[in-house]
């Protein structure tokens, strides 16, 4: 299957990474491209939440919310037991793993479009309830226990915890860019549009380039994560994208917004996650879930994962009759 | 003109600290500071401010002697086991030293 265009932007900014090509974008432009992505994500989903009734998508969404954290769970647990990791680590790394990427769901919906592939768009909504909760699960899973051991060294009190998770940018403009497409609906945001939703492909390329940039840089971890972890971020994303396939089939999603869904369980977050563990769980190695979740399992996703999923929710639609 | 000995506190450490750090330092007595962007490698590895997890900022803050020690004994505790942070100190003139 052909790639992704935008991908192969992300190829290009890994290789000159990797190859020391004197490319460095300035730190303001990766900080507005991702401000620019969160907020267009966030209203062009808030258009299509405004389409639908609240009471068919809530269900869908509390389901979809609950099965997910089964992956935070599993991750700690396998962890633990078999990786032999502290409960910090573990419990940072299920995080991030519990968490989703925005950057992998945008390449999702893209590749989604290219292929002609319908879906509901009103997924953003379901992209920002899956951000948190594992966030919120990992800080107690590195906290059990732990508690009397940290001597609140550095610990946070949980206002300050639930200030970092839900006024961190990402929730807090994903979460804003809804509620104002949502309010505005279809024809309020055409004002905008030509600055939020016509360049988008653009910007997600250009975001991509850096993010390649910043893997490669951390491609050098890799040799500190080690072979369990390393098989660890490929496994993952293809059994969390497994069940995320099954669950989006089971709650009634198209074949697009099944794709959707096992993309977004099998994504790993790498802008809330790290910002949120960093501050909460500060004992944890950041070398290790930042060079699992985007040195090894987002372009795994970009590059293999994507175009698997999408077959997943092909099958799956295909053995269960039409759809 | 009237000038005065006091010390420069320089905090180098992640970016993520900002909003924390300042905090507990007016809490603990100083009376401004000074924070910009920095980049630069360490033993916890290249903090090259590509993007916002390997982003380091300079925290200055001129202070009385008394609340250096304080602030840096505050960090020592609180933030050196977990935090990519280095500090130090050095004995600075200032005009108008009652200001700080």
């Amino acid at each position: 299957m052909p790639l992704e265009p935008v991908v192969l932007f992300f190829v290009l900014g890994l290789a000159a990474g990797l190859a020391r090509a004197d490319l460095k974008l300035p730190t303001a432009l990766y900080d507005t491209l991702s401000i620019y992505l969160l907020l267009a994500i966030g209203l062009k989903g808030g258009v299509e939440l405004a389409r639908h009734p609240l009471i068919d998508v809530l269900p869908q969404a509390a389901a979809a919310v609950a099965v997910a954290l089964i992956i935070p769970l599993a991750a700690f647990a396998v962890l633990r037991r078999l990786g032999h990791f502290s409960r910090a680590d573990a419990a940072s790394i299920a995080a991030h793993y519990g968490s989703v990427s925005v950057v992998t769901f945008a390449v999702g919906t893209s590749y989604l479009t290219r292929l002609g592939v319908p879906y509901e768009g009103y997924m953003v909504a379901f992209l920002a309830l899956l951000e948190f909760p594992a966030l919120l699960l990992g800080v107690v899973l590195a906290r059990r226990s732990a508690a009397e051991a940290r001597n609140g060294q550095g610990a946070l009190g949980n206002r300050e915890l639930l200030r970092e998770v839900f006024l961190g940018k990402s929730i807090f403009l994903l979460g804003g860019g809804l509620l104002i497409g949502a309010y505005a609906g279809a024809d309020g945001i055409k004002s905008i549009s030509p600055l939020f939703v016509d360049p988008f492909k653009g910007v997600l390329a250009l975001f991509l380039l850096e993010m390649g940039l910043v893997a490669a840089g951390r491609l050098g971890d890799l040799r500190r994560v080690g072979v369990f972890l390393l098989s660890f971020a490929l496994i993952t994303p293809l059994v969390a994208g497994v069940l995320g396939a099954v669950t989006g089939r089971a709650i009634g999603l198209s074949i697009g917004g099944t794709t959707l869904l096992a993309i977004l369980y099998a994504s790993a977050s790498y802008i809330a996650a790290p910002a949120a563990m960093r501050t909460a769980v500060p004992e944890a190695n950041p070398a290790l879930s930042i060079g699992a979740s985007l040195g090894v399992t987002f372009p795994f996703n970009l590059l293999v994962g994507i175009p698997i999923y999408y077959w997943l929710a092909v099958s799956l639609h295909k053995l269960g009759g039409a759809s | 003109m009237t000038t005065g000995k006091r010390k420069l506190l320089t905090v180098i450490c992640e970016a993520r600290l900002e909003r924390r750090l300042t905090a507990d330092i007016m809490t603990l007595g100083a009376h401004g500071y000074t924070v910009s962007e920095a980049r630069g490698q360490g033993s916890r590895g290249v903090r090259n401010a590509a993007w916002e997890a390997s982003a380091n900022i300079r925290l200055e803050v001129v202070c009385e002697s008394a609340v250096a020690e304080r602030i840096a004994a505050h960090l020592q505790v609180h933030y050196y086991d977990n935090y990519a942070m280095i500090l130090y100190r050095s004995d600075v003139d200032v005009l108008r030293p009652e200001k700080f």
